[in-house]
């Protein structure tokens, strides 16, 4: 795949309880403007919206934006993902996400957490390169599937 | 023979003093930066009579207690009664917060808040939310039950209690009930409804918004009506800056819609036939103090004296009372950062003393670890004692409004009054603050700013200590492990509610929602009244917020980026 025409597709969104959401509308406004593709939604989605969305809009990436605790669902997130066969998409979480419990979504599976402090071009440049790896994931499941 | 010690200086003859010093500084600094506050106003190297309009004046700024307010709204300010400390609190199970709350009352507070979990300021019950999410953010309060335990041991007839308690007010209804159980009068109660404001919550912190706009604005008439004529010592309007600012609204902006939103609930109040004398006095005010400290201390100066005028000129207000501009302060979480947390002890410490300055009436620091988590208690702490070394080591309190006469907070106060009334302008005549939101302006304006501000820190326009600057390894060591509530206290809570809920005879659980739904239908029917009633008659939170988003309309926020 040729990397300068390549336009990745992103899913930003919020799980669980929370409606804060002046971090996804910045860093969903930073992605669109580094030209990709953003699906932005308002806050308190069911993981199962965000499965549901994110199989419909073909997405690259997902990103969760988290300020008060809802990244503690994120795990269950990942794991239905998985069920939907959509491991090869990249899930980054942004917000306040504590050292110890960073770790435990790392092992999960989550690509990367982003805390507060990061510029918005070091956000677009990883989320552009975790797309990337996406793409060429997804790709390389559906040969193996067809082969 | 040497000239005495005393001796001045010979007289400066020239004139010509302004001149030379603008000369000499043009020399010495060269190109000069241009410097704007957040909210957008040029700032100048130096300050002095000329800019300062009402100089030279025989009482160029009025006296404290009397209005216009600039110089605060009591004669005796904080050298009489100093601020309210009062720090938010709510965690875990309610038998966690009662832990919690008797121990900061052997410590002395009188005045209290309670969090409550987001699982209720959604409208949800504990059984229909993801159980990891329980008690994480404030504690997990869905009946009276729960209230009353919440504060058993405590006097409800002598504290004062802020409730984060949104649109309908499920909580305060608890907790009236709680009052009545135990023979506290209503009229004994006191504290103050925060959250009460649905347009901030519909525009900026939308975790607090549940019933549509209409309903919403319905129910806040109810319940200050109720409030007024029951509780009387109950605060049921808290008109919320801080929501905005948070979500990236600069200064002037955050007072400006907050003052609209005052504007639009007051004249809603009048339209229905309440007196202003009355329920203003029992309007008060919650602002974000960031860490622009001038330009905090006059925004605060300046919206106290266009609230004094409003409420007089165009709300017809007569009493005293009811021109005051009460407000309780919180320091910005925003401005804290996750790098070198410790640094935000002195963010916090210089943003309190903001809000000192500019007048307030109750005060929240934050504490330093609020960028990883629900405040620990070491760290809370030290938020605590932030302020106590403010108030009583600091001399801060000694004199009023100290930075009253400063040729720049004078000028700076009129150049915020002129700012915040332009905005203020923009949205009367886009109709009034409930229009303006609908329509999605504001949003569109926090949104610009929003971004306005995040550019200028990319760009390094905007230092950051630890952030774009000065960036060291990072204190890992001072990022605490966060601890969530016990699982299974957790467990034990939901078990019990279950049992709770199986309990009660379904008729009296259907009377009681269909009590609600006729409030609901009867455009002369107080429906919080109808709440309390809801809640008496066991009623859980969900039940009641579910109802009346099916009979007012459900709350769902504009969205767009």
């Amino acid at each position: 795949m040729n990397e300068t025409d390549f336009r990745p597709r992103v899913l930003v969104t919020k799980i669980g309880l929370d409606g804060h959401d002046r971090g996804s509308r910045i860093v969903a406004a930073a992605c669109r403007d580094a030209g990709m593709e953003v699906i932005y939604t308002p806050p308190w989605q069911t993981i199962a919206a965000v499965v549901k969305l994110a199989l419909e809009e073909d997405v690259d990436v997902v990103g969760i934006s988290s300020l008060a605790t809802d990244h503690l669902i994120v795990p269950k997130l990942m794991a239905a993902l998985r069920d939907a066969g959509l491991g090869h998409m990249r899930v980054v979480v942004g917000g306040i996400v504590p050292d110890n419990e960073e770790r435990m979504l790392l092992e999960n599976g989550v690509r990367q957490v982003f805390h507060p402090g990061g510029t918005m071009d070091e956000v677009t440049a990883k989320i552009r390169a975790y797309a990337l790896e996406a793409r060429e994931a997804g790709v390389r499941a559906d040969t193996e599937k067809l082969t | 023979m040497n000239k005495p010690i005393e001796a001045p200086f010979a007289a400066d003859t020239a004139n010509d003093a302004k001149a030379r010093w603008q000369r000499d500084y043009s020399e010495s600094i060269g190109t000069d930066r241009e410097t704007a506050n957040v909210s957008g106003i040029a700032v100048r190297p130096l300050y002095g009579p000329d800019d300062w309009a009402a100089y030279g004046q025989a009482d160029p700024l009025g006296y404290p207690g009397q209005p216009d307010y600039t110089r605060g709204i009591y004669a005796t300010m904080h050298r009489g009664r100093t601020w309210t400390q009062r720090q938010l609190i709510g965690l875990g199970t309610p038998a966690d917060y009662n832990a919690r709350l008797l121990g900061i009352m052997a410590q002395g507070a009188s005045a209290v808040s309670l969090i409550p979990c987001n699982s209720v300021y959604r409208g949800y019950d504990m059984d229909s939310v993801e159980p990891e999410l329980l008690g994480t953010c404030g504690t997990v309060i869905d009946n009276a039950d729960h209230m009353d335990r919440c504060l058993e041991g405590v006097d409800l007839g002598r504290i004062s209690c802020a409730l984060n308690d949104p649109s309908p007010f499920t909580l305060l209804a608890f907790m009236l009930v709680a009052a009545e159980r135990r023979g506290v009068p209503w009229s004994a109660v006191s504290g103050t409804s925060n959250q009460s404001d649905y347009i901030s919550h519909f525009v900026a912190n939308h975790m607090f918004y549940r019933l549509s706009l209409p309903g919403a604005r319905r129910v806040l008439m109810d319940h200050i009506a109720f409030c007024n004529e029951k509780v009387p010592r109950w605060n049921p309007m808290s008109v919320v800056g801080q929501h905005t600012q948070q979500a990236g609204a600069t200064p002037a902006e955050a007072m400006a819609f907050t003052l609209a939103t005052a504007l639009q609930n007051a004249e809603d109040c009048i339209a229905r036939g309440m007196d202003p004398d009355q329920f203003l006095p029992r309007f008060t005010f919650f602002f974000d103090i960031s860490l622009s400290f001038f330009e905090e201390v006059a925004k605060f100066r300046a919206g106290r004296r266009i609230w004094a005028r409003l409420a007089r000129e165009r709300l017809g207000a007569k009493k005293p009372a009811a021109w005051r501009f009460k407000f309780h302060g919180q320091t910005s979480g925003v401005d804290l950062t996750r790098q070198q947390p410790l640094n935000n002890i002195a963010r916090v410490t210089v943003q309190a003393m903001a809000g000192i300055f500019g007048g307030l009436q109750s005060l929240h620091t934050d504490s330093y670890d609020e960028v990883f988590q629900v405040p620990g208690e070491a760290a809370a702490r030290i938020a605590v004692a932030t302020q106590n070394i403010l108030r009583e080591e600091a001399h801060l309190t000694d004199v009023i409004d100290p930075l009253g006469g400063s040729f720049y907070v004078e000028s700076l106060t009129d150049a915020m009054e002129e700012k915040i009334v332009a905005i203020m302008k923009t949205i009367d005549d886009a109709g009034g603050m409930y229009k303006a939101v609908e329509s999605g302006l504001v949003q569109r304006m926090i949104g610009a700013s929003a971004l306005r501000f995040q550019q200028r820190v990319d760009s390094g326009a905007q230092t950051i200590v630890g952030v774009n600057a000065y960036r060291a390894d990072d204190e890992a060591s001072a990022r605490p492990a966060v601890e969530r509530p016990d699982a299974a206290k957790m467990q034990a809570h939901l078990d019990s509610f279950a049992a709770w809920k199986k309990a009660r005879p379904a008729a009296v659980v259907a009377a009681a929602l269909d009590d609600l739904t006729r409030a609901a239908e009867d455009p002369k029917a107080n429906t919080f009244a109808a709440v309390v009633d809801g809640a008496r008659a066991g009623l859980s939170n969900e039940e009641i917020c579910g109802r009346l988003r099916r009979d007012l309309g459900f709350g769902q926020p504009l969205a767009f980026v």
